[in-house]
């Protein structure tokens, strides 16, 4: 049951988008978001609608996949949207009653609105569908290297997130077995009140958090055997480089980023 | 030379009163395939442990290819030198993709991106892991996970590798793949196997055989002549191979069979010898 739990969601694929570099892809989310947020009326909320679906359709991951990814956050949605029905003023009115109206002007703000949250979505669901956590992870220590000369431990948190990530599934199998193990011995953990569940969940808890602490020492002993210590010299086997399509990318970036200033100036 | 050698080897875990080792002294030749069997709590884990600088003696020193494992400055040459393998293989795994955990290693000595594919490549083949390559760990079998630790330790180049229990968590099929595994490494690429197990059948194939026992050297010697001492290692708490069990009880019971027939051939030789 808890095996079923995928991480990070990633769909491994071919694409030009899988292969871009994860710096260019991290960097590509955030002047997509500034650009969304640049975005006014119906023209440039249109095109970022069009680039969006475009990155989504090359990048091969299906529609479904990226709804699924949308419903945990239709409460959200939904709510902006009716702040926005309801507190825009100006346009022609079209109902009032008692605190609330409703306005042609708010309706299209609300349409808006919404639009621009699911492409936010949608957006950056499509950095973490196509690169593996493992490559982001090493993105991210990349993009955030400089800062290692004000002495933030960057190799040391990126080394702790990937190491998260590699156990994850090995305390997933470790808390089936345990939960097993507690069951087989009339533990009952799914029924009850909320209390009562909470309670059962100690004995599970327990063992598993001792069994971590003796894995993280033994972890510690096979990485020293193997040499490791720090980031100092350490070289990559696959160190990442910047290709040909990543500049490409960002000239699309920077083509959309500027057509969205342009767009913004002139307001529509 | 010996590739290991320790000289009158003290040992004391911190915070405890009882000696863990007392003065073993042992040199591991290069190229040979050395098994040390003891049961829980003899030392022989704590002993692989002092063989790459992991844990420093108290008292008396261990020199791996000459050097002294406590020069802090030389100790990545130690490692290197010897690879360390432990029983949990997913507890020395590091990665989420097979062949980036075998480059873990020669990454962390800084070997050039090139030639660390090469490395990884080489040591997955010699390992039969590599179409595994790209596999995510946890979804492969016991004994294959212990071959990819194997591996990962091979990206080293290691003159000796070092094994403690690597079969404990294995099912038969997963153990035999690792103990063949070994012996190819030993037999075909060179490398000194320093297999450290409970279980008799393994240590078969060795050239020698060091039993320990409550932190000494109990007897050491080619796995024939140990098993030979068929008392002795009864009162150690270890058994003895079902084929010398045979031989020693019917002995005991006024035959006169050679104790030293290990194989299942040679054991059923000695019988139909004796039978005639």
């Amino acid at each position: 049951m808890l095996k079923d739990i995928t991480l990070g969601q990633y769909f491994p694929g071919d694409t030009i988008i899988h292969k871009l570099d994860p710096r260019t892809k991290l960097i590509l989310v955030i002047v997509f978001i500034v650009a969304l947020f640049l975005a006014v009326d119906w023209i440039s909320y249109a095109f970022m609608f069009v680039v969006t679906a475009l990155c989504v359709k090359v990048s091969t991951i299906k529609l479904k996949s990226i709804l699924k990814g949308l419903k945990p956050l239709i409460f959200i949605i939904v709510f902006t949207g009716i702040l926005n029905l309801f507190y825009t003023q100006g346009g022609t009115v079209l109902f009032d009653w008692w605190i609330f109206t409703i306005s042609t002007a708010g309706i299209k703000r609300a349409f808006l609105m919404i639009v621009r949250i699911m492409l936010l979505i949608t957006g950056t669901f499509l950095l973490t569908y196509t690169t593996s956590p493992i490559a982001l992870t090493d993105g991210l220590e990349m993009l955030l290297n400089p800062l290692k000369k004000i002495k933030v431990p960057v190799h040391e948190m990126s080394m702790i997130m990937s190491m998260a990530l590699r156990f994850i599934p090995t305390l997933i199998e470790e808390t089936d077995k345990i939960m097993s193990a507690q069951k087989a011995r009339g533990a009952d953990f799914s029924t009850g009140k909320i209390t009562e569940r909470a309670k059962a969940l100690l004995p599970l808890l327990v063992p598993l958090f001792v069994s971590s602490f003796r894995r993280a020492d033994e972890l510690a002993v096979a990485m020293e055997s193997r040499c490791y210590h720090g980031g100092e010299g350490r070289t990559r086997m696959n160190a990442l480089h910047m290709a040909r399509r990543d500049y490409l990318a960002f000239l699309a970036g920077a083509i959309v980023l500027g057509g969205m200033i342009a767009m913004n100036i002139y307001g529509i | 030379m010996a590739i290991i050698r320790t000289e009158n080897l003290h040992f004391t875990y911190q915070g405890e009163e009882n000696e863990t080792l007392h003065g073993v002294n042992l040199e591991i030749e290069e190229g040979s395939f050395v098994a040390i069997l003891g049961h829980n709590g003899s030392g022989k884990s704590t002993l692989a442990k002092l063989f790459n600088g992991i844990l420093l003696p108290n008292e008396g020193r261990v020199l791996v290819n000459g050097i002294d494992t406590t020069h802090e400055d030389k100790l990545l040459d130690v490692r290197r030198t010897v690879g360390l393998v432990f029983q949990n293989p997913d507890n020395q795994i590091v990665a989420n993709v097979v062949e980036d955990d075998v480059a873990f290693a020669p990454e962390n000595l800084g070997v050039e991106p090139d030639e660390i594919r090469r490395r990884v490549d080489s040591a997955l083949k010699t390992v039969g892991m590599y179409e595994y390559r790209q596999h995510a760990p946890h979804l492969l079998s016991g004994g294959q996970k212990q071959r990819v630790a194997i591996a990962g330790v091979l990206a080293m180049q290691p003159r000796c590798i070092v094994l403690d229990e690597p079969t404990a968590m294995l099912d038969p099929v997963g153990r035999r793949e690792v103990i063949s595994t070994v012996t190819r490494l030993c037999r075909e690429e060179g490398i000194t196997v320093v297999l450290i197990t409970h279980h008799m059948s393994e240590c078969i194939g060795a050239d020698r055989l060091v039993v320990m026992s409550e932190g000494r050297i109990v007897a050491d010697g080619t796995p024939r002549e140990v098993f030979a001492q068929v008392e002795l290692l009864r009162s150690e708490g270890l058994s003895v191979p079902v084929t010398t069990e045979l031989i020693y009880e019917l002995n005991q019971d006024g035959w006169v069979l050679p104790l030293d027939a290990l194989t299942v051939d040679e054991c059923a030789d000695a019988v139909a010898a004796a039978l005639k």
